[in-house]
């Protein structure tokens, strides 16, 4: 299961200027992601973060109460023509992407797939749901067998009802779900939390298989240890903002925010000491730099909200919302 | 000892034996790890612990009373001297309820002899010592994050002062952060107390550094004596 560090390829799944607010209170604040085919992002951080709401916008699934902004832009290969969506466009998001060109992987197979039905019935139902429902029988086999196979859901599991089947196989039926449609871009939200570790691993391997396979993959996680065993690049969001991003391998050696090295530090493998304080809510904090209350490093320019920029050194892949962040080269701090 | 067990067998209606001929001591300021795959007993035995899951085999002493029974049937006076923190905070609450009510209900449920004379001054002083700012405590669940409903959740669960402290899966749900944190906070208060705690995890390297002595269970035995550790 280890990364392979894919190059990232031209054409990755845009999403730019993500900002989302439910009544009140402003949860997400221009989020930008790139995510190329054959990556695995994970996007991490405390409860709270707004990571769950990134995945929910991306898929058209926030309450209506909320208000979304920005765009997602979708590549074309060679048979869908590149898409530009406002992702405050609901109905296109529902009629056109979801399910089509991104899905969603379920947290917790066991509460997704209806219990009354056979899997070859959901199957065939979220592909025609898809493909429209008058797809000659022949394609929807076709499109079954396609996702089965990719999931390695064995074809003789296909007329059995989800509690006829053990834990690992239920998890690739929904993998298999989320395959049907032919999206190119597969989300996960907590693969990992409140599973048994051999499911836990079962399901980040069959992530990262995909994004060996082709797919870009997103996965929204607060394990850690998860992300550094199947990402290719990390996303730390914190208060609905990302605050730091690198390769994985490079953040996880050298945390450059004080906020990822404080997350790191917290794990049991580490020093064990939590991140002092607790997170803003959505409004609570005030101007500056949103982490400078918990911050160690905090002093006068944080009173300053900090950009996203390239910290010193050559490593151009990373950025960081930080005036100073902890691997700046030598001499460039203030 | 405040838990000494001895030969604990449990099951589920007429279904096999999940726990087989478990022994386990726990010294009063003493942190006693549970670990082991899915299925191998740990949860079994925690309820068993708790209170409430009555084994169908062996003995349970908690802080020198012998338990005869479990579930709504077991002694008050038992059940107050035994806490438990579960894994889901959110399913262990009532949504309806702030967190101070949350955390006032022990104390409103107690016996004339152990009532405090002022709840509110009490649950604010159990707030604090599990790091809950007093903000948070007119929040209802939904208003609050797992690592701090949680951490109400640890405060409900010492409002009467157990003895032992069973702490079933308490972190499988949260961030690093809050994970580090509430074990921290469970610690200090069990360095005030001097309370045993039995801390049930599927995560080794947690245990590695918040237990004194572990048990790895297996197919519902203990497969591995205990592990000495240097507590931290």
């Amino acid at each position: 299961m280890s990364p392979s560090r894919n190059p990232p390829e031209a054409h990755p799944t845009t999403v730019r200027g993500l900002t989302v607010t439910f009544p009140g209170l402003p949860t997400v604040h221009g989020v930008d992601l790139d995510l190329a085919p054959g990556r695995l992002t994970a996007v991490v951080g405390e409860s709270g973060a707004g990571k769950s709401v990134v995945v929910a916008a991306l898929l058209g699934l926030l309450p209506r109460s909320a208000q979304v902004g920005g765009t997602l832009g979708l590549p074309g290969d060679g048979r869908t023509p590149p898409l530009q969506v406002d992702l405050a466009d609901r109905s296109t998001l529902a009629r056109h992407v979801r399910g089509r060109r991104v899905s969603l992987v379920p947290q917790s197979p066991s509460t997704w797939i209806t219990p009354v039905r056979t899997l070859r019935s959901q199957l065939d139902e979220a592909a025609r749901a898809v493909r429209g429902r008058r797809t000659p029988r022949a394609d929807v086999d076709a499109a079954v067998r396609r996702a089965t196979s990719r999931a390695h859901l064995p074809d003789d599991l296909l007329d059995r009802y989800p509690h006829e089947v053990s834990g690992g196989q239920l998890q690739r039926a929904a993998l298999a779900l989320a395959l049907v449609g032919g999206a190119r871009l597969l989300l996960a939200d907590e693969p990992t939390t409140g599973l048994d570790p051999e499911l836990a691993e079962l399901a980040l391997g069959q992530l990262r298989a995909e994004a060996d396979a082709g797919a870009a993959v997103l996965v929204v996680t607060h394990d850690l240890e998860a992300a550094e065993l199947v990402a290719d690049e990390v996303v730390v969001l914190y208060a609905g903002r990302v605050v730091e991003q690198a390769r994985a391998d490079a953040l996880f050696e050298t945390p450059a925010h004080p906020y990822t090295a404080g997350l790191l530090d917290s794990l049991p493998g580490r020093a064990f000491v939590p991140v002092p304080g607790d997170p803003p809510g959505p409004g609570e904090h005030g101007s500056g730099c949103v982490f400078r209350p918990r911050c160690a490093h905090a002093f006068d320019a944080c009173a300053q909200a900090p950009a996203l920029t390239h910290p010193g050194g050559t490593d151009r892949s990373r950025v960081v919302a930080c005036h100073r962040p902890l691997v700046a080269a030598a001499g460039s701090r203030s | 000892m405040t838990v000494h067990a001895r030969g604990l067998s449990a099951r589920y209606g007429r279904g096999p034996r999940v726990l087989q001929d478990v022994d386990l001591d726990v010294a009063p300021g003493e942190t006693v790890g549970v670990c082991g795959p899915s299925g191998s007993g740990k949860s079994t035995l925690a309820r068993v612990l708790s209170l409430l899951h009555e084994p169908a085999a062996g003995s349970l002493t908690v802080d020198g009373t012998a338990v005869t029974r479990w579930g709504p049937a077991a002694a008050p006076t038992l059940r107050r001297r035994t806490g438990v923190v579960f894994q889901s905070p959110r399913a262990a609450v009532d949504p309806r309820h702030d967190l101070r009510a949350a955390i006032a209900e022990p104390l409103l449920l107690a016996p004339r002899a152990e009532r405090v004379p002022n709840v509110r001054a009490r649950v604010d002083e159990l707030a604090a010592s599990v790091g809950l700012a007093p903000a948070l405590l007119g929040r209802r669940p939904h208003q609050v994050s797992d690592g701090q409903l949680q951490r109400a959740c640890l405060a409900r669960a010492v409002a009467t002062d157990p003895a032992v402290l069973v702490c079933d899966e308490m972190t499988a749900m949260l961030d690093a952060s809050s994970t580090a944190r509430l074990v921290h906070e469970v610690t200090a208060w069990q360095v005030r107390s001097g309370a045993a705690v039995v801390a049930v995890s599927h995560d080794a390297a947690l245990l590695g550094r918040w237990s004194d002595r572990l048990l790895v269970l297996r197919e519902g035995r203990v497969v591995q004596p205990d592990v000495v550790r240097d507590r931290r």
